[in-house]
């Protein structure tokens, strides 16, 4: 759109706009990436020019390049440039490349505080709008700080379109700016009851996302909430609204209880299926009507239905347990995300009944799943939920064993290690399943080969770790321990990873050491002896090794077995004393065991011990992390068979001592470091083994024959039949593939084929029982857990900037801010410089020099201002157009240049008519001007309130001094004041709260108050300033009349014709007409005209006759009718008040008759 | 009582047509992210749920013709809201171009933000309302021309 109007200048003919650059993209689909470098060149020489629109196109370029994937930071001060446009079409492109590209890091962003706050006070809600929702893409802390004021004030604008976005923002800068919350929440209350429907549904959405994170604080507001969701029909006000009841739920019981009939009557009513979801969401009534979701054929119900029944189960797992048909049947489905949340489901139904069953169900899909993120994932599940609980579940450990190695086939997993870790906490702590887990483990080991063979299973082959552990550890029940050894010596082992490999040499020296006792018992010298032989002989291979660890380890290793060669060859017994170095028991310690030991009275950790070791002693303490951890527990002794009394006594003992060693915390590596990712570790269970399972299956174990067995002997344990169990075994362990799946015992029937005695976790005494470190402190929504019914402090007020609103005392706050402000002064200044750099590269060294000496005297404070006019007023470019202007202003006398008017630079003759662009436009006039200084300004009428107007005076220093002290102060009428400070006297001024470098704008505002607008008013004023320069400082004055015109008292409001009509058939309106003659400028500058000096926006236009409406602040309506005939203009005027549109049409008249 | 992470629309090539983030990040992840989720829905079969879960957020999407609408948005929230605030844009993207389709979007990408600007802002709905959401964007682009364009504009 904006593009249109830049067709007409010539140099500018060839720019390419949006669709230009668009299309050229599709169309250079070969070389894109060299086309968009072209265009980006294109684009950083139009940003080069001073013409806004020609910006705006380049902008608006960049953003859709940004989407692309390209980077565009670099062009962030022309995107603020654009933004402080003053044509809407420019400036909402600005915000939203700003919003797109911009955030909190991006440092000119700071720049944009005052361009947005003069945006958010605009007469025009569309500017404020576009100005809040770019607030909420890049609201940084500052801008929260700086802007919050000025945000909760526009949350009573009178428009409901600004009041709803308002609202909405002002949750972001409860985030970014905590402090302004309970300020601003008293007006964000009253919200809830806006009459607008929009503002409201705003302010319980913030509020609803509030009492999510700290539902206690919002507690009170339970029955205001409570009117509302009977009251409203809004669905998505209810939603929300049900939501948050169900945060507030769990802090007052009694509220659950009021909930149930309205939420019973929305479930019943609602046609809705997002609203429905919502309240059997919160109040858990019905599983029945979740199946019905379940079942339904739509695949996005199916998904919520077993999300829901997914939160049911946590509280009530019984009636969930009953559809487990339907959850399994989800298993099948052919959507990913159904199945995982199927799989969850399955997690907390599982019980010792129909564990195996729903384990078998997912190993049969393990085998066809795809996907390897799925597969993945079914088996962490499938070990999650054999795991949980302490093995709750699980009443056969052999079946377990042997899932967990048919789970090792899993090609590509990453989850090797945790298979190992499961394998490694089963077989430590249930004794009774060792000897069955020391085969299937050796039975790994032979077939290394298969598990290690290529790189993409290296995941897998972690369940080595855990095999050759396992197999050494517990090497007594191995019966062909020489097979084991032999496998674990093949020279394919080296090619595993190091930690792994490290723990075959360890436990290889085990099973040697078994294997030695053995035949030593047996009398097999020589065969001892060819074992000693063997391992001598392998070993050197991991001597080799490049891994330190194994390295180290097995030279060690090599070393002993040659002197146990040397021993053998004497024939002395050695077995006995080899077989001690691994002797003792492994006790699984708590995770947490660690931290809760309490500090001893008079320990104090941070005390130096000794004194601080200089910088070269502190490496010594290194090496000692090159060790894994796992080398702790080899290295314990074994101790015989201790009953438990002596057990007790012992670990007592040792307590006694860790409390007493200072060195223990920390010099010790925590032997339960690395039990931590194996869920509940507990002491050893004591294990009774049902014998009437068999231990020893045959081949590789197949998980599914212990389901059979187990069907079967549960069969049999109620059937009581024990003589003849093994024999019925026999004969149906032909029927393998055969399912029955269904059971008819209760879960209490069951009796576990293993029993799992449950003991407490090995904690240290005295451990402190809360779990306090589980908290985040970094949570975000943490510092917004504030107490809201407290009464506000006075000193609990937004920021306000002194200058801006004139109402408001200086406070400290403020000035705080102020100061703040200029401790950033370096930073930002430094940043100008690189920008103005970079535009203006080729500029003389001397200038910039100039430039450079100027802002550091400068003080900053209107960023954006300063920056404008430090980019080109000092060019003698700018001269000359200012110039220009000048002599235009001649000649219509009321235009006047505007701050920021790059536009002006578009002087136009040619005149066909489509295409002629608008002469330029500035609302800012003259107000006085002398050799020091030069002040434009204009009047806007302020929305929040309908008898104040704010005067925007633009201050520029046209000397080579500087400036500063300037007070302005004007005669008050009757009518129409000016604004000050509580407390100070109508003869005082106001100071301009900033100081003027030479050749520097800036612009402040004051606002007035009026009782009348109907009639134009004129107030003398003087400024006074102090001028300093090398000769000294004076004062001086200069004395101004501000024109306040009817038309300053309107403020631009599109309106629809019909209500345009409507308003016109009222007949509560004056009427009141003017002709003027002479008119030569085209009926569309005529408009055009019309809409910018007097606040009027087209209607309706047909031909060369047009309808025009406005509204004053106080709310008259002003409706016009202009026509056009050859030479002259005629206009009928329609107002509520016939003053004011007489007034208005003398003005009208002055302004046309000029054209 | 949710709010939305980010939006997406992207082709069934894969192409991205509009991005609209409400958290920050940095343009790396940005891409990263995109390039994922892209991938992700592309890959999945057109009869399957509109919902993945991906890392800790969940995303919503729906086909609309060569387009996907992709929402991520937290846990806690409503699926099926989210679905709907999908179909509500897109028909307020049909109001306003009227028979929308995806050569609109890439050739009015800035009007697609603006409605979209109308529509939820910080991730939060703030117009349930078609017909204000589509005044306030028409209101917006009748203010600039009456200012400038309104001479281009052809009687109404």
């Amino acid at each position: 759109m904006a593009l249109k109007m830049v067709k007409g200048s010539i140099d500018r003919m060839f720019d390419k706009n949006l669709q230009d650059l668009v299309r050229g993209i599709r169309n250079h689909k070969e070389d894109e990436a060299k086309y968009i470098s072209q265009c980006i060149d294109e684009i950083k020489q139009e940003l080069k020019q001073d013409n806004i629109a020609v910006k705006a196109n380049a902008v608006c370029k960049l953003t859709y390049l940004q989407m692309l994937g390209y980077d565009i930071s670099w062009a962030a001060f022309n995107i603020i440039e654009v933004m402080s446009a003053s044509k809407f079409t420019f400036k909402r492109i600005g915000y939203l490349a700003a919003s797109q590209c911009f955030h909190e890091g991006t440092d000119v962003i700071m720049l944009t505080t005052n361009q947005i706050r003069k945006d958010l006070s605009s007469p025009n809600q569309y500017d404020t709008g576009v100005a809040l929702t770019g607030l909420s893409c890049f609201v940084t802390p500052d801008l929260a700080r700086d802007l919050a004021n000025d945000i909760m004030t526009l949350m009573s604008h009178t428009k409901p379109y600004i009041r709803k976005k308002a609202v909405l923002i002002m949750y972001k800068v409860f985030l970014k700016y905590p402090e302004s919350l309970r300020p601003a929440f008293p007006r964000l209350k009253e919200k809830l009851e806006d009459p607008d429907p929009g503002v409201q549904s705003a302010a319980v959405n913030v509020i609803c996302e509030l009492a999510r994170r700290n539902p206690k604080n919002y507690l009170s507001l339970a029955p205001l909430f409570f009117k509302l969701m009977t009251s409203s029909t809004n669905n998505w006000v209810l939603i929300k609204i049900i939501k948050l009841f169900g945060a507030l739920t769990p802090l007052e019981p009694r509220l659950g209880k009021k909930l149930i009939e309205p939420l019973t009557n929305l479930i019943h009513s609602t046609s809705a299926m997002s609203l429905l979801y919502e309240c059997v969401n919160t109040v858990i009534l019905c599983v029945q009507k979740l199946r019905i979701l379940i079942e339904d054929s739509d695949q996005n119900l199916k998904y919520l239905g077993l999300l829901a029944m997914s939160k049911i189960l946590k509280t009530h797992p019984k009636s969930v347990q009953s559809h487990k048909d339907l959850i399994l049947q989800c298993l099948d489905d052919k959507d990913e995300s159904i199945r995982l949340r199927a799989l969850d489901l399955l997690y907390g139904m599982v019980s010792k009944k129909n564990l195996m069953e729903i384990v078998k169900k997912l190993m049969i899909h393990v085998d066809k799943a795809e996907g390897t993120t799925y597969r993945d994932e079914l088996l962490t599940k499938i070990i999650d939920i054999c795991s949980q609980s302490n093995y709750q579940y699980i009443t056969n450990f052999e079946w377990y064993i042997s899932i967990l190695v048919e789970l090792t086939r899993l090609e590509g997993t990453r989850h090797g290690h945790l298979i190992a870790a499961q394998m490694l906490d089963v077989a430590i702590r249930v004794k009774a399943i060792r000897k069955f887990a020391v085969s299937q483990m050796a039975m790994l080991l032979d077939n290394a080969h298969l598990i290690a063979s290529n790189t993409q299973r290296n995941g897998i082959c972690e369940v080595l770790y855990a095999a050759a552990w396992i197999c050494g550890e517990f090497s007594e029940h191995l019966e062909e321990a020489n097979q084991t050894l032999e496998a674990m010596l093949r020279p394919k082992v080296t090619t595993l990873p190091g930690h792994i490999q490290a723990v075959y040499v360890q436990n290889m020296v085990k099973l040697y050491a078994s294997i030695l006792q053995q035949k030593e018992q047996a009398g097999e010298k020589e065969a001892a002896q060819e074992i000693t032989q063997l391992m001598i002989e392998k070993l050197p291979q991991f001597v080799q090794s490049a891994d330190l660890e194994v390295q180290e380890r097995a030279s060690c290793i090599l070393q002993l077995i040659k002197y146990i060669q040397k021993l053998q060859v004497k024939e002395v017994p050695v077995a006995e004393e080899v077989i001690a170095l691994f002797a003792g028991e492994l006790n699984p310690v708590a995770p947490k065991a660690q931290k809760k030991v309490p500090v001893p009275e008079g320990l104090d950790l941070d005390a130096w011990i000794n004194e601080p070791p200089s910088d070269s002693e502190s490496e010594d303490e290194k090496p000692k992390t090159i060790f894994h951890d796992e080398e702790q527990r080899h290295s314990r002794h074994r101790q015989p068979e201790i009953d438990e009394e002596e057990l007790a006594r012992r670990r007592e003992a040792r307590k006694q001592e860790q409390a007493n060693n200072p060195f223990y915390i920390k010099s010790s590596p925590s032997p339960q470091k690395r039990y931590q990712d194996t869920p509940g570790v507990e002491h050893i269970p004591v294990v009774q083994i049902d014998l009437s399972v068999p231990l020893k299956v045959p081949g590789m174990p197949m998980s599914d024959q212990y389901v059979k067995l187990e069907e079967e002997r549960r069969h049999k344990q109620k059937l009581e039949k024990d003589k003849k169990k093994k024999k019925q075994k026999k004969e149906k362990r032909g029927k393998h593939h055969r399912h029955n799946s269904l059971h008819t015992e209760s879960e209490e029937d069951i009796a576990p084929a293993h029993h799992v005695d449950i003991i407490t976790e090995e904690m240290p005494e005295n451990a402190l029982p809360s779990d306090e470190d589980d908290k985040d402190p970094n949570d975000p929504y943490k510092a917004l857990d504030i107490d809201l019914d407290k009464p506000l402090a006075d000193s609990e007020k937004l920021p306000v900037q002194r200058h801006r609103n004139v109402e408001t005392l200086k406070s400290p706050d403020s000035e705080a801010l102020l100061v703040e402000k200029k401790s950033k002064k370096p930073k930002k200044k430094e940043k100008k410089h690189k920008e103005k750099e970079r535009e203006k590269g080729k500029k003389k060294e001397k200038e910039k020099k100039v430039v450079e000496e100027e802002e550091e005297k400068k003080v900053i404070c209107q960023d954006l201002h300063c920056l404008k006019s430090k980019s080109s007023k000092h060019k003698k470019k700018k001269h000359k157009k200012e110039k220009e202007e000048k002599s235009k202003d001649k000649k219509k006398s009321k235009k006047k240049s505007h701050h920021s008017e790059e536009e002006t630079t578009e002087s136009v003759q040619n005149g066909t008519l489509d295409d002629e662009p608008l002469p330029p436009m500035s609302s800012y006039r003259l107000l006085a001007e002398n050799p020091y200084i030069k002040m434009t300004y204009d009047i806007q009428g302020n929305l929040q309130n309908d008898s104040q107007v704010t005067v925007s005076v633009i201050f520029e220093n046209k000397s080579t001094s500087f400036l500063k002290s300037m007070e302005l102060n004007v005669l008050d009428s009757l009518n129409t004041k000016m604004l000050r400070p509580e407390g100070s006297s109508v003869h005082d001024g106001i100071p301009v709260p900033f100081q003027l470098p030479p050749g520097i704008s800036n612009e402040a505002q004051f606002v007035f108050t009026l009782q009348s607008i109907v009639m134009a008013q004129k107030l003398k004023g003087t400024l006074s300033f102090i001028v300093k320069n090398d000769e000294g400082s004076t004062h001086e004055k200069l004395d101004f009349k501000l024109h306040f015109s009817c038309a300053s008292y309107l403020i631009t409001t599109p309106c629809y014709s019909d209500a345009f009509a409507k308003l016109l058939e009222s007949g509560d309106l004056h009427m009141n007409s003017i002709k003027v003659d002479g008119i030569s400028i085209s009926f569309q500058h005529l408009l055009a005209k019309i809409c910018f000096h007097h606040h009027f926006s087209v209607v309706e236009r047909v031909d060369s006759c047009a309808s025009m409406y406005s509204r004053s602040i106080q709310g008259h309506h002003v409706c016009l009718l202009v026509k056009k005939g050859e030479n002259s203009v005629s206009v009928d005027g329609k107002c509520s008040d016939s003053t004011l549109l007489s007034n208005l049409l003398d003005e009208m008249k002055e302004t046309l008759s000029k054209c | 009582m949710w709010k939305i992470h980010f939006i997406l629309l992207f082709s069934r090539q894969g192409k991205l047509r509009l991005q609209k983030w409400y958290t920050t990040l940095p343009d790396k992840e940005k891409k990263k992210i995109i390039r994922e989720i892209v991938q992700i829905i592309l890959s999945r079969n057109q009869k399957t749920s509109s919902f993945v879960d991906w890392k800790d957020l969940k995303l919503v999407y729906k086909r609309y013709a060569s387009l996907y609408f992709c929402c991520a948005i937290e846990d806690q929230d409503n699926e099926l809201l989210t679905l709907e605030v999908v179909h509500r844009y897109v028909e307020l993207l049909d109001r306003y171009f009227g028979n929308v389709c995806e050569l609109d979007i890439i050739f009015n990408f800035e009007k697609a933000y603006f409605i979209l600007d109308e529509f939820i802002i910080g991730g939060e709905v703030q117009e349930t309302s078609k017909r204000s959401a589509v005044k306030a964007i028409e209101d917006s682009d009748m203010l600039q021309e009456t200012v400038e364009e309104y001479m281009n504009k052809p009687a109404f």
